[in-house]
């Protein structure tokens, strides 16, 4: 039984992730902004085979509610063996175009909130010499398109600092997992049409949940985006600046 | 809100798509969409237009796949509409539980299921789904939400039950699970000649058979009338080790025309002639209940133009009307490659608009040849009609206006339940007066 903090439980992707750890029976805590849709989440997760040890219901933009709430989390839990940051806003990137304060704003919870979380839970898993963290970034943060790219920096923003996350924790036996989800069908992409690339939460999961299990660095969701973004970040960019994407 | 695209179709129907538009619902204290007139949309098993709003939108309730609570000694399971058959099987099923009821496909929802009030190959013991559900919230288009029992608001239960979604969202679920010892099946089957023999069987077989079912060879009815293989079959109480099917490859996309050709129909009818006279198995409930399943979009080998589905159910004072529809197949030389004959039980039924009740069931499939196939059905539904039976609205694409309601005379109540803001292609079809 191992014990799980999920942040952002209530995510299409992290609900889908803690019903293979359900399916595990290990303890878990959940996080995420709507006290409903914990509660819903927490049910699903118990008649599964989840032992729920509490959820808590928190704006991740209230930076100065992150030390309660995770030592709320890690007591009920007795500890964390794994801590998985799933949330996320995805804007509309027009809508930044001509908004300085949404594009900070979006910065605010796609970064800061997810490197303030990091910040806190690094330092208790250093501490204890074990544990594994995993965030849920996107293949957006492999190269600014102008598609998303206010997205796509918030996302490189964390990839980066958990590149260095990762060589500082190497030594003290913590695991970092970066995962890297192309297009998922879920709330979050309700607005787009569906073609071939995309994929379902509950085959994501599958995938994130192996890696974690696995103790993986980097993973793309489905695999056939590291090769996607091989190609993109290949593209010279006298020719990339030309192009729509 | 996003297109409506390649995932929301109808099963019998592979090149249509079901609605304009596509809402989901992820959450049960969402509103009501604002996209209206909406039709709520399951997993699209349903083989005719009672899954279809061509001109409007479509609620997809697939993001309502939460269980809420499950009591292990009663077996009471309360979950989200949305929720499959088949995950509750995957869950409960190695804890030795089981549905009540489950139709031939365990891809279904929660909510399709009451909606359609489906029934299985127990009804002549256990009735239709709708019997064993204790109560369900549904939501209006106003902004009401009415928790329905056969106790609380029970004209809305009634109505809901085999209500084809048209009173609202079922936005979750309890219904009563069946203990059993596991996933091994004890089958019998015997071959049997004629209407008369299959009536004599499963009447004998009643008592002692949780499940029975027959398949019969509407090609070469013979001179008895239908021939075939009748299976009765319990959960085997010496539980022996059994594997699930595993999963065929299916077809990747519709091929342009009907991979069932007629010879191949022939041969597979035939073959059923050629079965021992009696038989005794052992073989995985998946095996037993859902052998189609195994082969993922098998609707799509019959190629772009698709198919219906025929069932009707016909009183029995009536059952010499099963021998007729099966001669009148026959002559017209229109194969139905699985056709399926099975006796409902006494149960009275618990929606006014539940397709099972007492009577013979009768179920073919046709391959859609355009006019032809059309003119076929309308004679079947004549044969039905005189009869006193009905058609299954959930299988249905064609059916007139005046065989529906002669089958379904609570038609007008239910009406007077639909919620304003639903509509359904199969519905205008039937129950809503076009102008002239």
């Amino acid at each position: 039984m191992r014990k799980v903090l999920i942040i952002g439980a209530t995510s299409a992707i992290a609900a889908a992730i803690a019903r293979l750890f359900a399916q595990d029976g290990d303890r878990v805590f959940l996080i995420a902004r709507n006290e409903e849709h914990l509660k819903a989440t927490a049910d699903d997760l118990t008649v599964r085979g989840a032992s729920v040890a509490g959820y808590k219901s928190l704006d991740v933009n209230a930076l100065d509610r992150h030390k309660a709430v995770l030592d709320e989390a890690e007591e009920a839990l007795g500890g964390i063996d794994i801590a998985l940051i799933a949330h996320g806003t995805l804007p509309v990137q027009a809508d930044c175009e001509r908004s300085p304060g949404l594009t900070a704003q979006e910065l605010q919870t796609n970064a800061v909130s997810t490197i303030a979380l990091l910040t806190r839970l690094a330092e208790r898993m250093e501490e204890r010499r074990s544990g594994r963290i995993a965030v849920i970034t996107s293949v957006a943060a492999d190269r600014g398109r102008q598609s998303n790219y206010v997205y796509g920096a918030a996302k490189a923003a964390v990839d980066t600092f958990l590149e260095g996350l990762r060589q500082r924790l190497h030594k003290s036996g913590v695991g970092v997992t970066a995962i890297r989800p192309g297009f998922i069908d879920t709330p979050m992409t309700a607005g787009f049409r569906k073609g071939l690339l995309w994929a379902k939460p509950e085959a994501a999961a599958k995938r994130i949940h192996a890696a974690i299990g696995k103790g993986t660095d980097v993973v793309y969701v489905p695999f056939f985006w590291r090769w996607i973004m091989l190609v993109i970040r290949l593209m010279p960019r006298s020719l990339f600046k030309r192009i729509e994407l | 809100m996003t297109s409506a695209n390649a995932a929301y179709r109808s099963w019998g129907r592979p090149q249509s798509e079901a609605g304009k538009r596509v809402v989901r619902l992820w959450w049960r204290d969402q509103a009501f969409p604002a996209d209206r007139p909406a039709l709520p949309f399951g997993n699209g098993r349903s083989y005719g237009d009672s899954c279809l709003a061509r001109e409007g939108a479509l609620i997809d309730l697939r993001g309502l796949d939460r269980f809420i609570s499950f009591d292990d000694d009663t077996g009471l399971l309360r979950c989200e509409g949305g929720v499959l058959l088949s995950d509750i099987l995957a869950h409960f099923v190695p804890k030795g539980w089981f549905l009540p009821v489950t139709p031939g496909t365990r891809f279904v929802t929660l909510g399709g299921a009451i909606a359609n009030d489906v029934h299985g190959k127990n009804h002549h013991r256990a009735g239709s789904f709708g019997h064993h559900v204790r109560c369900f919230e549904l939501l209006r288009s106003d902004g009401a939400r009415i928790v329905c029992s056969p106790h609380e608001s029970a004209d809305w239960f009634a109505a809901t039950i085999g209500g084809c979604g048209l009173t609202g969202v079922i936005l979750w679920a309890e219904i009563a699970l069946q203990r059993v010892p596991g996933p091994a099946m004890e089958v019998d089957t015997l071959r049997f000649s004629g209407v008369d023999e299959f009536l004599e069987i499963s009447h004998a077989s009643h008592n002692s058979h949780e499940y029975t079912v027959a398949w019969i060879d509407a090609l070469n009815p013979g001179r008895d009338g239908a021939r075939g293989l009748f299976f009765r079959s319990n959960f085997a109480a010496d539980q022996r080790p059994v594997a699930a099917p595993r999963p065929k490859p299916g077809l990747p996309f519709t091929p342009p025309v009907s991979l069932l050709p007629k010879p191949a129909v022939r041969l597979f009818n035939t073959a059923t002639r050629r079965w021992p006279r009696r038989s005794r198995q052992y073989v995985h409930y998946e095996r037993s209940f859902y052998p189609l399943d195994a082969v993922p979009n098998w609707n799509r080998l019959f190629g772009r133009r698709g198919f219906y589905q025929y069932q009707c159910v016909v009183p029995y004072s009536a059952a010499e009307a099963i021998g007729e529809l099966i001669a009148r197949v026959a002559r017209a030389g229109e194969g139905s490659f699985l056709s399926v004959l099975k006796v409902f039980g006494d149960h009275k039924p618990v929606g006014w608009l539940s397709f099972p009740r007492p009577g013979l069931t009768l179920a073919l499939d046709f391959p859609d040849r355009g006019e032809r196939t059309l003119k076929l059905l309308d004679t079947l539904d004549e044969i039905t009609a005189e009869a006193g039976g009905a058609v299954y609205p959930a299988k249905d694409a064609r059916m007139d206006a005046q065989t529906f309601q002669r089958g379904f005379p609570s038609w007008r109540r239910l009406e007077d339940y639909r919620d304003p803001a639903i509509c359904s292609d199969f519905w205008r079809r039937v129950a809503i007066p076009q102008p002239t």
